[in-house]
């Protein structure tokens, strides 16, 4: 078996023709990672035994000619997902020795596969960032080129996919968390309807934003794993009722291109790339045309002041009383201040004091509930574009991978997100997909292609993206 | 608008302890912050209009006992940094006035 193009289809087959056994394909990913991820720091725990256990159990499984689409997949999961007594630190200090008590809903719904879980991934600090460069742990490298972020925040997750290290993996995607890194990294990632996978055992980060999604090589693959986390749960209370996911819309094979949007800050080569992609589409018998989506211009500003608001009310659980880093102090308060100030990175507590800025009394006003208003200029936008046409492409970066320490100032790092945090506002689903690359300092780096679909349209981004792989291979 | 933040006062909202090193550091970074949100400003819309088309509503699980009393206790007493018993052990919250 070749790790570096193995996908879950192709293992899937081989297991159930016994080609070989799900303890050797998971043994030749703990090898895999022994031998790279000294370099690459995909991985911030590796669970090589209970992997192997429930390698065995899986092979069980197969034997029994009882083998589901996942039983033996090994696969990554995101430092922020909860596993039954297995640590779970989202990346921070303040959480580096903090034992799950439960399953995420996700979790739960995969063990029932007997899939393999190889470990727990590197991520920026509770979701926040855009190059896991604010992993208390230290950053991961892009497998394509080691001295280049692989994006973030789940840079670790689509970094284990992207060098063999795991057949997929779970992430999650608050402002362009998977599709990002996947673009860096090279792998699909997507990120689902808002409501279509459940949050139970997340920690959130911006509720109103935040959604679980799954990374692969190749479309089928982030398909399969999202097809059996997806679902109704009643311990999500935004969760949606499967009836209202997965609408069979007729398909139109009609992409918009909102063209004013993509006029500023691309890098050259990043823009022809985008275009390149569109050009095989065309070619594949897609209509392109062009749209409008006036309100995407204050995208970036209502997600950053909607994101850090929500992030500050859900950090305020972390307080080292109940869970987590505490520190000695003479009062209660003392506790409070001197455990979130060891225990929180720099980026998270640069959040929380926008956030609380967005939410106190005098500017709220101004700014959280004005953001929240025009959150619904964006979400009716989306709907508007959407009914006349399958699914809207943008880019998923103005620029390239770029090296460890470019973006130290905080406002440069947020201004790469343009392309995905409209996404998020709006709740709809959009999926990132390999398309060509550019060159930097002799390094071909991987270019992502986005693709966003109405409320409930998963298959459309599965069908459109497929045709976008099979342009690019 | 937000050029003047008083981020101590802030800080000390947020209940986050910020040395003078980082203050200074602060002082730069966060109206920078706000000064990157503050096209929102320009935008249409109506902090009063309604949000009904968000499609969000309240979801409440049944008023009653969703699991036995004292399944869980030991797992999430075992995350707590300092336990008494079977309570979680805390500073006092409330202090008589000291002179």
């Amino acid at each position: 078996m070749n790790l570096a193009t193995l996908t879950i289809a192709e293992a899937r087959r081989a297991l159930d023709a016994k080609e070989y056994s799900a303890l050797e394909l998971t043994n030749a990913y703990l090898d895999a990672i022994a031998k790279k991820d000294v370099e690459i720091h995909a991985y911030l725990e590796v669970w090589a035994d209970s992997a192997r256990e429930e390698a065995k159990a899986a092979d069980k499984m197969i034997a029994a000619g009882k083998s589901q689409p996942l039983t033996g997949i090994p696969i990554a999961v995101k430092d922020n997902i909860l596993l039954d007594g297995r640590i779970a630190s989202s990346a921070s200090k303040i959480l580096e020795n903090y034992r799950a008590s439960y399953d995420a809903t996700v979790i739960k719904k995969l063990k029932a596969q007997s899939i393999v879980f190889l470990g727990r991934t590197n991520m920026d600090e509770f979701a926040l960032g855009s190059s896991t460069e604010n992993s208390a742990f230290g950053p991961t490298k892009n497998p394509h080129d080691t001295s280049r972020v692989p994006g973030g925040t789940s840079g670790g997750p689509t970094a284990a996919v992207a060098a063999g290290m795991a057949l997929g993996a779970l992430g999650s995607d608050t402002g362009g968390s998977i599709r990002q890194p996947s673009g860096f990294c090279g792998v699909v990632g997507l990120k689902p309807t808002y409501g279509a996978v459940s949050r139970f055992g997340l920690m959130a980060a911006a509720s109103s934003l935040d959604q679980i999604g799954t990374i692969g090589k190749t479309i089928g693959d982030a398909k399969v794993l999202f097809e059996a986390i997806h679902g109704y749960d009643a311990n999500d209370s935004t969760s949606l009722p499967d009836s209202s996911i997965y609408g069979t819309k007729e398909a139109r094979r009609v992409v918009g291109v909102p063209r004013a949007f993509l006029k500023e800050g691309m890098e050259k080569d990043m823009l022809a790339q985008f275009e390149r992609t569109l050009e095989s589409l065309k070619n594949d018998g897609y209509s392109i045309v062009d749209i409008e989506l006036p309100s995407l211009d204050y995208a970036l500003a209502v997600y950053y002041i909607i994101n850090p608001a929500e992030v500050s009310t859900n950090l305020a659980r972390y307080d080292g009383i109940r869970y987590g880093h505490t520190a000695p102090a003479d009062t209660i308060s003392d506790v409070y201040a001197k455990s979130r100030a060891q225990g929180f990175g720099a980026e998270t507590r640069r959040r929380i004091l926008v956030g609380t800025f967005v939410l106190s009394a005098g500017y709220a006003d101004a700014y959280y509930r004005k953001a929240r208003a025009v959150r619904e200029l964006i979400r009716s936008d989306f709907r508007r574009v959407f009914e006349s046409i399958d699914a809207v492409a943008l880019p998923i970066s103005p620029i390239a991978p770029w090296k460890f320490g470019d973006k130290a100032d905080p406002v440069a790092m947020y201004a790469a997100d343009i392309f995905t945090v409209p996404v998020n506002l709006a709740g709809v689903p959009a999926v990132s997909v390999p398309s060509g690359t550019v060159e930097r300092d002799g390094k071909h780096l991987p270019v992502g292609f986005q693709l966003i679909a109405s409320h409930g349209g998963e298959e459309a981004l599965f069908k459109i993206g497929e045709d976008v792989e099979k342009a690019g291979s | 608008m937000a050029n003047k933040v008083d981020i101590a006062a802030l800080a000390k909202l947020a209940r986050l302890e910020v040395s003078d090193e980082e203050m200074g550091k602060l002082e730069k970074e966060i109206p920078a912050i706000l000064e990157f949100v503050e096209t929102i400003q320009k935008a249409h819309g109506s902090t009063s209009s309604p949000q009904a088309s968000s499609g969000l509503k309240n979801v409440m699980r049944a008023d009653d006992e969703s699991h036995e009393s004292g399944k869980y206790t030991e797992k999430l007493l075992e995350a707590a940094p300092a336990r008494d018993g079977n309570r979680i052990a805390v500073k006092q919250v409330i202090s008589r006035k000291k002179s």
